[in-house]
């Protein structure tokens, strides 16, 4: 199994941005999703300038994968994601069905190879799978709720060649809003929200009155608070024949969290010695609820 | 697609039961939209809904009324689920309904190429929030109607309207949804349902209300979603209009209970040519059905006759904040600084 890196769903400036891929390139993953899923007043980083990062990685050997925008409103957003679309070397990862249907339209334009359908897409049955196939995809990452039942099923009805994807560990992208969550925290309405979401790099905790962690704000994201962690399910996952592991980049401890992985898949670490290693980079704990058909939140392979 | 300005804007209006879907139809709604008694429709409770026999009466009472009936299969079926999903799709087709609502592609794609005849309106469950994303469903299924999720700003879809190839149904009255539907899981990372999957949003099965010093409190699965003080009044516990604490402060992080009232734009709607006006609540009471259905059409009915000097009627306004959500409204994120 492949190791992917998906889209950073944080807004980091810059610099910390391309430190960031720096060692990613040095990385043991696979897969690297570029680009800017969440908000699109986001603009630390343009185009161009992933265009540039998806260079230097290539150079590195790593596949790479531009991410569009999950919630498209504005005439500008959908101009970004056509330039995306017919960027013409890489392929794309679509997260709406506006891209689903340019990637269709742009076939002869666009990459060779096919698409990838984004978790944010809602492919629920092989119907609808086969239908992305039609449209010319090539991978598929399955959304964050659905269980492992589910995949079972859907792998045996997966069309000729199509590639499965699962999110293995990260805070999960539970809901996308118009209102920015940040912005509100901080008593700004989002057209003068300065900003706010780059002073959190791994996103700001909510929490109930209780003092429990439950979710995560991320300007116009809400994830999860507590970490998904599948790294106890790495033998179904492979019995299943999945062929890619996602895992979301965070700020804290990232390269410890892919090598951890790297090593389980790898044979060298058990996995009772990597849940304990990757303990630490999950603030509120780790859930993995949704893979056992449960609440998402839950832990019920876990500890 | 705008409408020509001859056809008229529609009303559309739940009904959760015969009582409600009579509600709506007697008190002037131009549709009504109704499910079966299961998971296949989004508003999925206990006690509400149609099953076949039902569902024939009452499409049988709304088309001898002259009133359309469209019913909602809109939850995505998992590979368990499909045979019942697409009996459910046959069994509508069956019962001559004048629309399928639905959200799954996969779902689409069965009734189009089973059912070419049958009208599809893409649900709002479907998430299609740009032209390019309505293109799509048009394109392969042939949907003539969108129902656009609550995140769109009155420019924005104006800006839809104007670019799509089928008609625009919006929300004019009832509970808001923060988040883009269709592509909101938080009820399932708490109580193992969600819309999609389930038709459900914070399941009334999952709630429970304590009594304790600091006051009444509702929980979620166990997750504390609100206390409220001695005097204060309570609301349905749904999870995104909770009270939580973000960097010290306790408050309505996501929103506050309140319910989407669009009347404000009213002629904005009516004259960019929107299809039809959405009221929200098939979870609701007759009453509430009945109501709301009255001040819409007396709403609706002055704005077509003279949109130029349309102002909702301070009466109407306080008649739809009795059944509120929070007894209050807002324009949620068609009104820019909403956002």
């Amino acid at each position: 199994m492949k190791l992917s890196l998906g889209p950073i769903q944080y807004f980091w400036d810059r610099k910390r941005v391309t430190e960031f891929y720096a060692r990613v390139s040095e990385a043991p993953v696979a897969i690297v999703y570029l680009g800017e899923t969440v908000c699109s007043k986001r603009r630390a980083l343009r185009l161009p300038d992933w265009l540039e990062i998806a260079e230097r990685l290539t150079a590195a050997g790593k596949e790479v994968v531009l991410s569009t925008l999950t919630l498209v409103e504005a005439e500008s957003e959908v101009s970004y994601m056509r330039g995306i679309v017919e960027n013409g070397r890489y392929p794309v990862e679509a997260n709406d069905m506006a891209a689903v249907g340019m990637l269709e339209d742009a076939a002869p334009k666009s990459a060779p190879g096919g698409f990838v359908v984004g978790p944010h897409i809602n492919v629920y049955n092989g119907r609808a799978l086969e239908l992305m196939a039609r449209a010319g995809a090539r991978r598929w990452v399955m959304p964050v709720e659905l269980d492992r039942d589910t995949l079972v099923a859907l792998q045996a009805q997966r069309p000729a060649g199509m590639e499965t994807e699962v999110f293995v560990f990260g805070r999960l992208p539970l809901a996308f809003s118009a209102r920015c969550f940040t912005a509100r925290a901080h008593n700004l309405a989002k057209d003068v929200c300065e900003f706010r979401c780059g002073d959190y790099p791994d996103g700001l905790p909510l929490r109930t009155p209780e003092g429990q962690p439950f979710l995560n704000l991320n300007g116009i994201q809400v994830q999860s608070g507590e970490t998904y962690n599948l790294i106890n399910e790495i033998a179904s996952l492979r019995a299943l024949k999945v062929d890619v592991l996602r895992l979301a980049p965070q700020a804290q401890g990232m390269f410890e969290i892919i090598d951890t992985f790297r090593r389980v898949l790898d044979g060298g670490l058990d996995t009772a010695a990597a849940a304990e290693r990757l303990a630490p980079n999950q603030p509120a704990g780790p859930c993995d609820g949704y893979w056992h058909g449960a609440p998402g939140m839950y832990r019920v392979h876990l500890e | 697609m705008p409408l020509a300005s001859r056809e008229r804007l529609e009303l559309v209006c739940p009904a959760g039961s015969m009582p409600a879907l009579k509600a709506a139809v007697d008190n002037g709604a131009d549709a009504v939209y109704l499910g079966f008694r299961d998971g296949t429709n989004a508003r999925n409770f206990p006690g509400l809904n149609f099953d076949l026999d039902e569902a024939r009466q009452a499409v049988g009472y709304a088309h001898q009324r002259g009133v359309r009936a469209f019913l909602a299969i809109n939850t995505y079926p998992r590979p368990s689920q499909w045979d019942k999903w697409c009996r459910a799709v046959d069994q509508a087709a069956a019962l001559g309904v004048d629309a399928l609502i639905l959200a799954d592609p996969g779902l689409m794609d069965y009734c189009a190429r089973t059912h070419p005849g049958l009208r599809l309106h893409l649900s709002v469950q479907g998430s299609a929030t740009n032209r390019e994303a309505i293109d799509f469903y048009v394109r392969h299924f042939g949907v003539q109607r969108v129902v656009l999720p609550r995140v769109l700003s009155l420019t924005q879809v104006k800006n839809v309207m104007e670019r799509v190839n089928a008609e625009v149904e919006v929300f004019g009255f009832g509970s808001l949804c923060v988040m883009v539907e269709g592509r909101c899981t938080l009820s399932s990372y708490a109580t193992g349902e969600s819309p999609n999957s389930s038709g459900v949003c914070s399941p009334a099965r999952a709630v429970k209300w304590e009594e304790s010093a600091a006051g009444r409190r509702s929980r979620l699965n166990g997750v504390l979603i609100d206390v409220y003080a001695p005097e204060e009044p309570a609301g349905y516990p749904t999870l995104c209009k909770g009270r939580f604490e973000v960097a010290g402060h306790v408050y309505y992080a996501m929103e506050e209970p309140t319910s989407l009232n669009a009347l404000d734009i009213l002629p904005d709607l009516y004259r960019a040519g929107v299809a039809a006006i959405k009221v929200e609540g098939r979870q609701r009471s007759p009453a509430y059905v009945a109501q709301v259905t009255r001040t819409l059409r007396a709403a609706i009915d002055a704005c077509a006759a003279n949109p130029a000097n349309f102002a909702p009627h301070p009466q109407w306004v306080e008649q739809l904040d009795n059944v509120a959500e929070g007894r209050c409204h807002t324009l949620g994120a068609y009104h820019r600084p909403w956002q």
